[in-house]
């Protein structure tokens, strides 16, 4: 029983590696498309989605959410939802035309 | 009085107590770098002007690398308590501990450079989003390290006595440890790359 857990821990560690390099490698592909003369909008859009991806890697193998109790991913959707109001918010405010009129 | 589960699961959230703490407290850290950002979409948005590529690209890329690598180290720590090796576990979190270091004295250069060269916060809107979100993150980094270093050194005497317990705060460090790399994988696009 011992040994087989022993096992299990061995396959995760072959995933962080793998998630390592992916992050490292992410991260020379996201510093090189910002030497691009992408338009501003272009820019921002593949950088917030390369970070993402990297942000996701993370969460869900370093911070195990890939197989984590129910509790913990109600209070992640719960987070998430208020987080999304957070940013949304302001932005409406901006686009409000009558502050600018 | 005793802690109550802090190895066993709590039957009501099928977690050890600490581990829903650590995750509830993340969740009011995301709010918190979330203001934050929120701040800076405004503050750009509204700029007439904002700096294109002028801080040190090369220095933040290897500071990057730096976090991330010490978030493995710090999952191996774990790892290496989840197969009872304690010797392994010393080593990669003592490495996790010299990557916080590391870090901080590659910031320390580019504050020194700032300062040096008269870029304070007042000077423009960018820096000083720039000085509240990075300086917000390194208090978060040496927090880490606190802890870290305290399970490195006195704090890990509880593995001969309670190492399933050990092996929880081990993993709630983590699970810290990695929320502030995150956070830096942000970070790094937003106020560097774009």
């Amino acid at each position: 029983m011992d040994s087989a857990h022993s096992e299990d821990i061995q396959k995760h560690v072959r995933k962080y590696v793998v998630v390592f390099v992916a992050l490292l490698a992410l991260t020379l592909v996201t510093v090189a498309v910002s030497y691009l003369d992408l338009s501003k909008t272009g820019a921002i859009v593949v950088a917030l989605i390369i970070a993402t991806v990297k942000g996701s890697l993370v969460a869900t193998y370093f911070m195990h959410l890939i197989s984590e109790k129910r509790m913990i991913y109600m209070s992640l959707i719960l987070t998430a939802v208020f987080f999304a109001v957070l940013m949304g918010l302001p932005l409406f405010h901006h686009a409000d035309p009558i502050i600018y009129k | 009085m005793e802690i109550p589960y802090t190895v066993d699961p709590r039957p009501d959230t099928g977690l050890f107590n600490a581990k829903m703490g650590i995750w509830l407290f993340l969740a009011s850290e995301v709010m918190l770098f979330g203001a934050l950002f929120t701040t800076y979409i405004l503050l750009r948005v509204g700029a007439t002007e904002w700096p294109h590529h002028e801080l040190d690209i090369p220095l933040a890329t290897l500071n990057t690398a730096v976090l991330i690598s010490s978030s493995i180290t710090m999952v191996m720590a774990w790892a290496s308590l989840m197969m009872k090796k304690f010797n392994r576990y010393k080593l990669y979190m003592g490495l996790t501990f010299l990557a916080g270091v590391a870090f901080l004295v590659i910031k320390g250069f580019e504050y020194g450079h700032h300062f040096a060269t008269g870029e304070l916060p007042e000077k423009t809107t960018f820096l000083a989003i720039y000085f509240t979100m990075t300086g917000l993150h390194g208090l978060h980094v040496i927090g880490g390290m606190i802890v870290n270093g305290y399970f490195w050194g006195p704090g890990s005497k509880m593995w001969k006595t309670e190492p399933e317990r050990f092996t929880n705060r081990i993993e709630v460090a983590g699970l810290y440890w990695h929320f502030v790399d995150l956070v830096w994988i942000f970070l790094f696009p937003v106020l560097y790359l774009l």
